[in-house]
């Protein structure tokens, strides 16, 4: 059976699909039970949508959730849980911030210097996820409550170093502070958009480069090869002879480095600077995103620009009334169902290929499958 | 069914007992502990080492830790593992609030803990039913859950009296009781600061004063679970669960049942651990939890999947968190504490052969004596990462003996035994 039959394709496709319309369906029932027009605000967001402004926003955040998509995604391709995406990319972001903006940094030429900040902030998420790895390789502590803690430790890092005695400005007209501001040498300009101001970042560029080289890393290398072995079947690619420990370390220092670039859009290309009000969350979205787009570079994509829609189509909603946290409330409801979606789907296209298997060896009978989905909800 | 029951987990049994310290060693430890303690607290005059405010307020801070980590434990001892904890927590301090302040602080806790077993139901729908990934359910359930807790904020606190966008009107704290006659006596002992003797005087005093009734509630819960757990055969057949599933559905175990009740009531702990938040603190807010859930599963494992370590393990972190509120000296103090602690352990991993991991608490060690050496103040952003930095210590350098249960975070898929 072709990898690409029509059957596959429309099995791949039913689980998203079936996930955003029960996210809708939900998201519809808690709108309608609490007194709100679910159309109405669906029709909002739509108009909202399509505004050449929204656009560039969404193309915008989905950029940097695509960075820490992928992040995620590297770790999910053998198993490994960075839940620590979130403190890398903050402390990444914070510390090539204040190394972009030094003043030492002015005579540098462009190229060069933006360069220097990317690499910089790589090798600051490494860092961070090192410290995970290492900590699982030598001493086995689970990634997942490490990288937790990691996360809280950055926080109070990022916290201690963001002051004006140490790495910290006051920013202009503002209670604010932040990193000095990165002069016009070391930014990274972007693409305009007809209609709008706003612009689209620059380092969407990166995004794609970095997702082409994941695919490529996966389908086209060793390493790739060895990192999903090792994640469907730790003792066969044991027993195949990868060094497990090896793996780990790589694909945790490997995440981090990608995880040092989900600031960097915002950082080069629109605030220039890390402040009190830098995002933050983004590694959780980038798990959700992950989930949805189940790690293939393409999906990832398309997840991250649904993500980016609806969070900047939510900003109309409080106008209309609506608490736009009803977009917190449907992504949620997406990542549960996609999951749900994509396990049901496995189950029954177990039993298609059961019968297919029991046509093909000439008994009418499918051979005893695992439960419907149906009996399973019972 | 009992009998065949402990066969499934006698070894797990015979294990535990091997390492067990007697209450009479746990006793001198402790001792031990508040004896360095104390001498740290002479040594540089931090008084609020130990003061029984301390005291007090690191209790406070341990309740809703020691809760969550409870759910992690009922859940995980089933084989589930609950990083939705911190959402079901919100949902508790969501129901604390919204009941809270129309029918009194008990309807409240009654209703954080209600939205945090809902909570519990859906990680146990998708983990158990669905065979979700324990992992993804739980962070489905943290993205919803303060969604949820924001939207429906909105919605029923905006117009309420004294309520707003992201808080609720405020809710009345429970009764809070004071040991008669104990605490004055104990204070005047407190106030001599006499070595060893003043500190356990005000330890005493600090558990025994304006403490709140939901405190008493969560240690007696913490005792009904090791009961429940330990010494009945529905905890037996529970943890038989988490160990091997197939055998004990190969014994007759209905191993769906008890999974899906043990994350529900999973759910319903850390509902009342974030119902504890809300009452406690007079008002539901949003982002009140701060990563309490999380932590409390720290404490879990810090604790061995134990009650008593949990509980342990929530002291240690309720104390850090107590510190931050405190005077800078006694945080100051904390360092000189945290180095002699990594010395310590420095000379038990060298007498048990471990070179490399003495090695690194040595050198840890001498850093942070060095460090309480060279400075007069431990900046106050960094005293929050305090109970973190701890915990990843405590699993770097010591936690060769932590034994999660065996099947833990395995999807279980009744018939696929083999």
């Amino acid at each position: 059976m072709s990898r690409f039959s029509r059957r596959s394709v429309l099995l791949g496709l039913a689980a998203p699909v079936a996930a955003l319309l029960f996210a809708a369906l939900v998201s519809a029932i808690i709108l309608g039970t609490t007194g709100h027009a679910p159309l109405d605000a669906f029709q909002a967001m739509l108009a909202s949508a399509k505004r050449p402004r929204t656009v560039v926003n969404s193309i915008d955040s989905a950029t940097t959730y695509y960075f820490s998509a992928v992040a995620v995604a590297i770790g999910f391709r053998m198993n490994l849980f960075n839940i620590g995406v979130d403190g890398q990319y903050r402390l990444a972001a914070m510390l090539s911030a204040a190394f972009a903006g030094a003043t030492f940094m002015d005579g540098v030429p462009a190229v060069l210097r933006v360069a220097a900040t990317i690499v910089m902030a790589m090798c600051v998420g490494a860092m961070w996820a090192g410290v995970a790895a290492l900590l699982k390789v030598a001493r086995g502590v689970s990634e997942v409550i490490s990288t937790i803690m990691l996360n809280a430790v950055a926080t109070a890092v990022v916290s201690f170093l963001l002051n004006p005695h140490r790495l910290a400005v006051s920013v202009a007209g503002s209670n604010n502070i932040g990193t000095r501001p990165i002069g016009s040498g070391g930014q990274v300009p972007g693409f305009g958009y007809p209609g709008t101001s706003s612009r689209v970042f620059g380092l969407i560029l990166l995004a794609a480069l970095v997702g082409v080289l994941y695919s490529l890393v996966l389908t086209r290398t060793r390493f790739g090869f060895e990192l999903k072995a090792t994640g469907m079947s730790e003792p066969a690619a044991v027993a195949a002879g990868v060094s497990v420990k090896r793996m780990v370390a790589s694909a945790m220092l490997l995440s981090g480095a990608v995880a040092g670039l989900v600031g960097m859009p915002q950082l080069l290309g629109s605030s220039y600077s890390y402040s009190l009000d830098f995002p933050t969350g983004l590694g959780f979205t980038g798990i959700a995103i992950a989930l949805l787009g189940r790690n293939s570079p393409i999906g990832m994509a398309f997840a991250a620009l649904l993500w980016g829609v609806l969070d900047q189509s939510a900003n109309v909603l409080d106008i209309t009334g609506v608490p736009k946290e009803i977009v917190a409330i449907m992504q949620g409801v997406i990542v549960l169902s996609v999951v749900v979606a994509y396990e049901l789907v496995r189950r029954y296209r177990l039993r298609l290929e059961q019968r297919d298997v029991g046509r093909a060896l000439g008994t009418t009978e499918a051979p005893p499958s695992t439960p419907t989905p149906v009996a399973a909800m019972v | 069914m009992s009998a065949t029951g402990t066969a499934v987990c006698a070894g797990t049994v015979l294990r535990a007992r091997r390492q067990r310290i007697s209450p009479l060693g746990y006793t001198g430890i402790g001792l031990a502990v508040l004896a360095a303690v104390s001498a740290v607290r002479v040594a540089t005059g931090a008084s609020d080492l130990t003061s029984s405010g301390t005291v007090g307020a690191a209790l406070a801070a341990a309740v809703p830790i020691a809760l969550a980590g409870l759910g992690g434990l009922w859940s995980e001892r089933a084989g589930v593992v609950n990083i939705g904890l911190e959402g079901q927590m919100v949902l508790g301090t969501l129901g604390a609030g919204w009941a809270g302040y129309q029918y009194g602080p008990w309807a409240g806790v009654l209703m954080g803990l209600l939205l945090g077993a809902l909570g519990g139901l859906v990680h146990a729908v998708a983990t158990v039913t669905f065979g979700v990934d324990h992992i993804i359910s739980g962070v489905a359930v943290n993205l919803v859950a303060p969604g949820l807790g924001l939207f429906l904020a909105k919605l029923v606190f905006r117009n309420a009296p004294g309520g707003g966008q992201k808080q609720s009107p405020p809710v009345r704290d429970v009764r809070h009781l004071t040991a008669p006659y104990l605490t004055s006596w104990l204070g005047s002992l407190e106030r001599r600061q006499w070595f060893l003797v003043s500190d356990l005087a005000a330890v005493l005093r600090g558990l025994t004063f304006q403490i709140s009734t939901l405190t008493i509630v969560a240690v007696l819960l913490l005792v009904a679970t090791f009961v429940v757990l330990w010494w009945t055969p529905f905890g037996l057949r529970l943890r038989s669960c988490g160990e091997a599933p197939y055998a004990a559905e190969s014994l007759g175990v209905n191993v769906r049942r008890y999974k899906y009740a043990a994350v529900i009531v999973s759910g319903a702990m850390a509902g009342l651990g974030g119902a504890f938040l809300a009452v406690s603190s007079g008002q539901f807010r949003d982002g009140q939890t701060g990563g309490r859930g999380f932590i409390g599963l720290a404490s879990m494992i810090f604790g061995n999947w134990r009650p008593g370590g949990l509980a342990m393990g929530a002291g240690l972190f309720g104390y850090t968190d107590a510190m931050q509120l405190r005077g800078s000296d006694a945080v100051h103090a904390l360092l000189l504490l945290l180095g002699i602690a990594l010395l310590v352990l420095t000379v038990i991993q060298a007498r048990a052969g471990r070179v490399v991991l003495a090695a690194v608490a040595g050198v840890l060690g001498a850093a942070f004596v060095l460090w309480f050496a060279a400075t007069d103040e431990v900046p106050p952003e960094l005293v929050g990462a305090t109970p973190y930095v701890v915990t990843l210590l405590v699993l770097a350098l010591a936690s060769q003996r932590l034994r999660m249960p065996k099947a833990d975070g395995q999807i279980y898929r009744k018939g696929d035994g083999g």
